[in-house]
This record gives structure tokens, sequence and C-alpha cells, in this order.
């Protein structure tokens, strides 16, 4: 059975730590971090490996700071 | 075997699924955390991008938050004086009819000081297309009451609410642009969910679809939340939005022509 597996890449230092992506990720794959970035905000980070490569947490993301990755496997 | 593939053997430019576009600089947006703006400028540019009308676009940048929206849009374009972008759009679309132009206003610059221009621009059918970001606040200035301030809502300058007896009733702008004959397309949407952010892309195509074809005016408003004014978080002003903006503006189409 075919399954996809993504992945996410999150540019830290743009990333404003406002949180939008958390709750539209069907897999709680996003979470704040504890750790700031250059600027002071609390950037966003993928906490587990249950990222299917939806891409809701890209679209809704106002600064665009995350790339999706998704790939099939057989 | 799932467990044998690595971080970069999915990260590879083949699976790549969703980056921002290239239209939008690399410059760090101007806007506060989870503002609606940055989505509704990518979506713009979204739909600039997949039309291919790069070289072809011009547009119009308001005077308030989005006053720096030509520094993050890779696009030609122009900043008008404040309230006045859809008669600098309808200069602009006369001299180059072959161009495609639209403006990207909020509700301080389109609802409050450019309402003449915003109607007559509409009433006129000007082949444009109008952006209007309506988060019921001047955002830039500190969070005053704006004309699309919801009734009891707080701001910095009705600080117990608005008090509609004595500040007078909010003004429903896409309502009244919709029933003037100029306009082809008006619509109400939102950025706040990635359903809602679908949505939204298609009324913008659709818009610039509407221009292509010589229709007349697309008018598509955004609710947005503005989470400093509100003094919320991002997450908690979305919440809010949905609650008490939604039912006052409700989101749909409200007037197709075809």
């Amino acid at each position: 059975m075919a399954k996809v597996i993504g992945d996410i890449v999150i540019d830290i230092e743009k990333c404003k730590g406002c949180g939008v992506c958390v709750p539209v990720c069907p897999q709680d794959v996003i979470a704040l971090s504890k750790n700031v970035n250059g600027k002071g905000y609390n950037y966003a980070e993928s906490v587990n490996d249950d990222c299917t490569g939806c891409v809701n947490c890209a679209i809704v993301c106002p600064d665009g700071v995350i790339t999706v990755y998704r790939k099939k496997i057989e | 075997m799932a467990d044998m593939i690595t971080k970069e053997d999915i990260r590879k430019p083949e699976n790549l699924v969703y980056k921002k576009t290239d239209l939008m600089t690399d410059k760090v947006l101007s806007y506060c955390p989870g503002c609606g703006h940055g989505t509704a400028h990518r979506l713009v540019m979204e739909v600039i991008e997949e039309m291919d009308i790069q070289e072809k676009t011009i547009g119009i940048a308001p005077v308030g938050c989005s006053v720096l929206a030509y520094e993050f849009m890779d696009i030609d374009m122009q900043q008008a004086a404040h309230g006045r972008a859809p008669a600098l759009a309808t200069a602009i679309k006369r001299l180059m009819p072959e161009k495609f132009v639209f403006t990207y206003q909020g509700d301080g610059d389109l609802a409050a000081i450019g309402t003449a221009e915003t109607i007559h621009a509409c009433n006129r059918g000007e082949n444009i297309v109008i952006i209007f970001i309506n988060n019921g606040i001047y955002g830039m200035t500190g969070g005053q009451m704006a004309p699309t301030t919801l009734p009891g809502m707080k701001s910095s300058t009705s600080p117990y609410g608005r008090d509609v007896q004595m500040m007078g009733n909010p003004l429903k702008i896409t309502e009244l642009v919709a029933q003037l004959p100029g306009t082809i397309y008006v619509t109400r949407q939102a950025v706040h969910t990635p359903a809602h952010v679908r949505r939204t892309k298609k009324a913008i195509r659709k818009a610039f679809e509407n221009q292509k074809l010589n229709k007349g005016l697309s008018f598509i408003e955004i609710v947005s939340n503005c989470n400093s004014g509100w003094k919320m978080t991002p997450v908690q002003s979305n919440e809010w939005m949905v609650e008490n903006m939604f039912p006052f503006y409700p989101l749909g189409d409200i007037k197709v022509n075809d």
C-alpha cells in the first residue's frame, strides 16, 4: 500500500512565532519551541515524524516560512 | 522500509510540494506576528505567478499597515495617497489597458478616507481588481476605531466599546458596492484556516480572470485579524474573528455576474 511521508523545513530566523500553524496541523507535528530566534520569537519547529505533507501549515503561515516536501513510499 | 527513509531523502527538489512563491521578495514582512496581510500578499502573488502575468501587472499600495507592500511584492507597484488607490488604478488601467491593475487596501484606506474614490470607481465599472483587507480597526496608527469597527467593539478611541448611538453604525462597504451596476464580482473571504485560504485564492484568481476578459470591477474583501490592535494572541484573535466578525460580515460571494 502506498503511503506518503512528508517533511517541513521552517526558516526559523524569519518565523515570528505567531503559532497560527500549530492548531491547523492534523498530525500535531508543529509546536512552538522553547528557544528563541535572533529576534526573540519562540519559533515553530517540527516535533515528530508524523508529517504527511498536507501543506496546511505552509498556506496559513503569514510569513511564508514553511517549505513542504512529500514522498510516496511503495 | 519506511524506517530507512531519512529526512534527506524527503527533502529533495522532486518531492517539493509547497514553498513561498518567488514573487514575494526575501525581505521579512513588516507585519505583526499572525497578521493576515502576509497570507493575503502571498495569495495575490501566487495567482499572478500561476497566470504568468508578472511582467504585465501593476499593483497599487495603500496607506496603512500595508503601505510597504511594494517592498514585498516583486512586481511593478505604485503607492497612492491615502484612499486614492482606486483613482490611481483607474488612471493606470485607462492609459495602459493591456496591463493587469489591482489595488490592495485596508479598511481605513478604502472605507474611510477613500470612500468616494472606491464607490465612484466601482460605479464606473473600471476594469480593475480591488483587494480589501478588513480588520475593523486602524492597525497602523494604534488601533483607533474605524468605520468598520463592530458595535460594542473596544478600540483605543472607543475604550468602552463602540456606542452606535454616539459613534454611528459600522459601514458594510462590500454590500454597498455590490449594489452598483459597475461591479461584476463582489465577495467576502477570510485567510485564517487552510480551507479559507484556498477559497480566497480561488476568488482572487476569478477576479484576475475577469479583468483578463475585460468584464468590469472585481471587489474582494478579506476579513482579517489585527491581534496587536485587538490586544490578543494571533490564535485568540482568529477565534474572536470567527465568533464576532463573521456574524456581522458573513463570508461568501455577494454578487457574481458571469
